[in-house]
């Protein structure tokens, strides 16, 4: 055998692993690196969720360990979706996202919009805007149920000095009708600034160009707004939906904070009603099937979403 | 050889007699409240420690997270606790589930006598099945839900006088339930020393218990009964009966009439902190923070006096309270039950309520010194002699929080009616009792 360069060369590249490790092909090399994350996939998504499925046609309750458990079939959701209290939480839970995802998009906006102008200050108004979210929600829930304290909460005062009328005369946190927008100020106060950064990551990411050239065309300014600025951060803008959309859905620690669900169930959303099935109430089984309802609605929901998401940044 | 063969025994039956003793010796933890009677039974244990070699360590979970946490931590079999002092309610589901140890040949053998203790204490916070002679707890904090008033208020001529002419009756600690909405009334937005004050913090919370405690210092009174016969889950005429409503409508009334703007949500520590700062002159609290309250500089001592829940039809207060247990997840368990046994000592007891925590052993309070050995030693026997207690069924959580959702749906929210709330609240608990399998 000549040392050839060819034969330099063979040598000193390395061997193949799968040829390193005797007997064990590169597919089964593949699976050895894959299988841990299947396992733990598994173990922590898969199986939780067979066994959510599986429990939500018993009786069981957790803390009853030593009763005996009962297949009740359909009952668990008969009950819950015959229940007139749990649409009630869901209509609370439907209007709390409704109202949060359409002030926290259009003040979002508003705001990445003014900050993507060029002005001395912006990146300093940008940290200052986008400071409540980066508070805790326990603390935010706490923070504003003192500002909302009907005799000396500071949110009082500042709307009855607008409106005239006597601080004490009315409670944001203790009225039916009030409540639910008590929590939709506070929630759109913290997590605007969320989408403001969406959004403004959005607007960032159109070409000068563009505008040059609808510039040259002569095109107004709200011209080029509704034609280039507004389609071109739209997958943003929806892309800030569906994130705020999924945490409000689950939104728990700022409404217990705020209004532990009241008056009444008026706040109750339905995260919060989830808990106090399974962890207060500790009906296991009835918990788990309106655990199950909840995910095929959402997954039904976001999957419908992202499809139309998909479509619009094919556009 | 003979002295080497005896020193040898000797060091030997030293190093077992130090080795058992060591092995004796435990470290227990104690779970309980965080609040006043806690911090004066880790006064109370020190002389426990001292006396059996055990050193005491204590987990006080806040209230409003109490339930929650313990009953996670018994659920799970959890080894955190060796005794704890859970609430009346959870004796059922710490008996039927197998969370406390039962009690009955440890009393036996250590000639422990319930009837030692007072008789409702016995029954609310130690029996399981109720009323039978199987014992999970011994009591150890007799609790009830009463009242305290700013006595200096109620003591000035110029305030006197204006509730004499408002209501044709002289100002005094009211004796029946209408006599307390008509004095908060009076109070209700009252200008005293330059500041707006409010009739009385009662409670609503949402989330835990509050409500509950609170409507039923009204039910009670009213004649209220959660069964026609008891053990029968026959619920129909007694939850709801006319006395029933009255008493829940009464409730709403002096929610709406007599309380401070923003008391929405308000439990034991909103309570504290509307008489403290002297926004009330009256307010619903559990008697074991009265010593604290008492002792306070700005609101107890000469501004202060107590009063037990009027009765209306009938003397009635709401149980609060708690019996020690020793949890049957343990490894000490020996060690938790000589705590028990020194615990139910009649001198201990003693030193119990001096130092703050309220005994329910007779000796302590049938002693002739009792009623006059704390400003609210009177009110609470008084109070404690006509208590009565939620359901304690294993799934008592389950019944508490029907009954908060319906009675803060119709008196905070102002949702249905009474009679509406009441009914649904008997559909409610219907369901659940068919579900235990008891209907």
């Amino acid at each position: 055998m000549s040392d050839t360069p060819i034969t330099r060369a063979a040598e000193a590249t390395p061997p193949v692993m799968a040829r390193k490790i005797k007997g064990l092909s590169d597919r089964a090399i593949a699976w050895i690196f894959v299988a841990p994350t299947i396992f733990l996939l598994l173990a922590i998504n898969i199986f939780p969720l067979i066994w959510t499925i599986n429990l939500s046609f018993t009786n069981f309750r957790a803390n009853r360990l030593n009763r005996e458990v009962e297949y009740v079939g359909l009952r668990n959701y008969e009950r819950i979706l015959t229940d007139t209290d749990i649409w009630l939480n869901m209509q609370a839970t439907a209007h709390f996202l409704f109202w949060t995802i359409f002030f926290q998009v259009l003040i979002g906006f508003t705001l990445a919009w003014l900050i993507n102008r060029k002005f001395k200050g912006n990146d300093l108004w940008t940290t200052i805007i986008v400071l409540p979210m980066m508070l805790s929600p326990a603390v935010v829930g706490n923070f504003w149920k003192f500002l909302y304290q009907p005799q000396i909460g500071l949110f009082n005062y500042i709307v009855a000095f607008f409106t005239g009328k006597d601080p004490s005369s009315f409670e944001m946190l203790g009225s039916v009708d009030l409540a639910p927008w008590s929590i939709v100020i506070v929630d759109t106060w913290m997590w605007t600034p969320f989408v403001m950064l969406i959004c403004l990551a959005g607007l960032r990411s159109i070409p000068d160009y563009i505008y040059e050239a609808a510039e040259i065309d002569r095109a107004s300014k709200l011209r080029q707004f509704f034609t280039i600025t507004i389609p071109m951060v739209l997958p943003f803008l929806m892309l800030a939906v569906l994130f705020r959309g999924i945490e409000n859905f689950k939104m728990f620690d700022l409404v217990v904070q705020l209004t532990g669900g009241g008056p009444g169930s008026t706040t109750e959303l339905t995260s919060i009603n989830l808990k106090r099935e399974a962890f207060e109430k500790w009906r296991t089984g009835y918990a788990s099937a309106y655990a199950i309802i909840l995910f095929v609605t959402v997954f039904g929901l976001a999957s419908i979403y992202v499809k139309a998401l998909n479509r619009v940044k094919e556009r | 050889m003979k002295f080497s063969k005896l020193t040898t025994v000797s060091a030997l039956s030293l190093a077992a007699a130090g080795m058992s003793s060591a092995a004796q010796a435990e470290e227990l933890t104690l779970c309980w409240a965080a609040w006043d009677p806690a911090n004066a039974l880790v006064e109370l244990s020190k002389e426990f420690e001292a006396e059996s070699g055990h050193t005491m360590s204590f987990e006080f979970i806040p209230w409003p997270n109490f339930a929650d946490r313990m009953l996670n931590e018994l659920n799970s079999g959890g080894k955190l606790c060796d005794l704890l002092i859970g609430d009346s309610q959870w004796i059922g589901g710490g008996a039927e589930n197998g969370h406390y140890v039962k009690l009955n040949d440890f009393f036996d053998a250590e000639s422990i006598s319930m009837g030692d203790f007072a008789d409702a204490t016995v029954y609310a916070y130690s029996t399981w099945p109720k009323g039978t002679p199987n014992y999970y707890a011994l009591p150890a904090m007799g609790d009830a839900n009463g009242w305290f008033y700013r006595k200096d208020w109620f003591a000035r001529d110029d305030i006197k006088a204006a509730f004499k002419e408002a209501t044709g009756r002289d100002l005094a600690e009211p004796t029946t339930q209408k006599e307390l909405l008509e004095t908060a009334q009076f109070f209700q937005g009252r200008e005293i020393d330059g500041q707006t004050v409010y009739g009385a913090a009662i409670f609503t919370e949402r989330g835990s218990e509050g409500i509950t405690m609170g409507v039923t210092s009204a039910l009670y009174p009213w004649g209220f009964k959660y069964e026609n016969t008891p053990g029968e889950y026959d619920m129909e005429g007694a939850v709801n009966s006319p006395e029933a409503v009255e008493a829940l409508e009464f409730y709403k009334e002096f929610y709406e009439t007599a309380t401070p703007p923003g008391y929405t949500n308000s439990y034991m520590g909103e309570s504290l902190d509307a008489f403290k700062s002297g926004q009330v002159a009256m307010a619903m609290n559990w008697f074991a923070f009265f010593p604290g309250l008492y002792a306070d500089p700005n609101t107890g001592g000469e501004k202060i006096d107590f009063f037990v829940n009027p009765p209306q039809n009938q003397a009635g207060s709401t149980l609060g309270g708690q019996g020690i247990s020793v949890v049957a997840y343990s490894d000490k368990q020996d060690a938790a039950l000589e705590y028990i046994k020194w615990f139910a000592n009649p001198e201990v007891q003693q030193k119990w309520w001096d130092l703050g925590g309220y005994s329910a052993h007779k000796a302590v309070l049938e002693s002739p010194e009792f009623v006059d050995s704390a400003p609210f030693a009177g009110d609470f026997l008084e109070a404690m002699g006509a208590v009565q207690d939620f359901w304690q069924e294993p799934a008592y959580a389950e019944l508490l929080l029907a009954m908060q959702k319906r009675v803060h749906d119709y008196v905070v929210a102002d949702q249905g009616t009474a009679q509406e709330a009441l009914d649904k609240l008997i559909e409610d608990w219907t369901e659940t009792f068919e579900d235990e399998g008891k209907l």
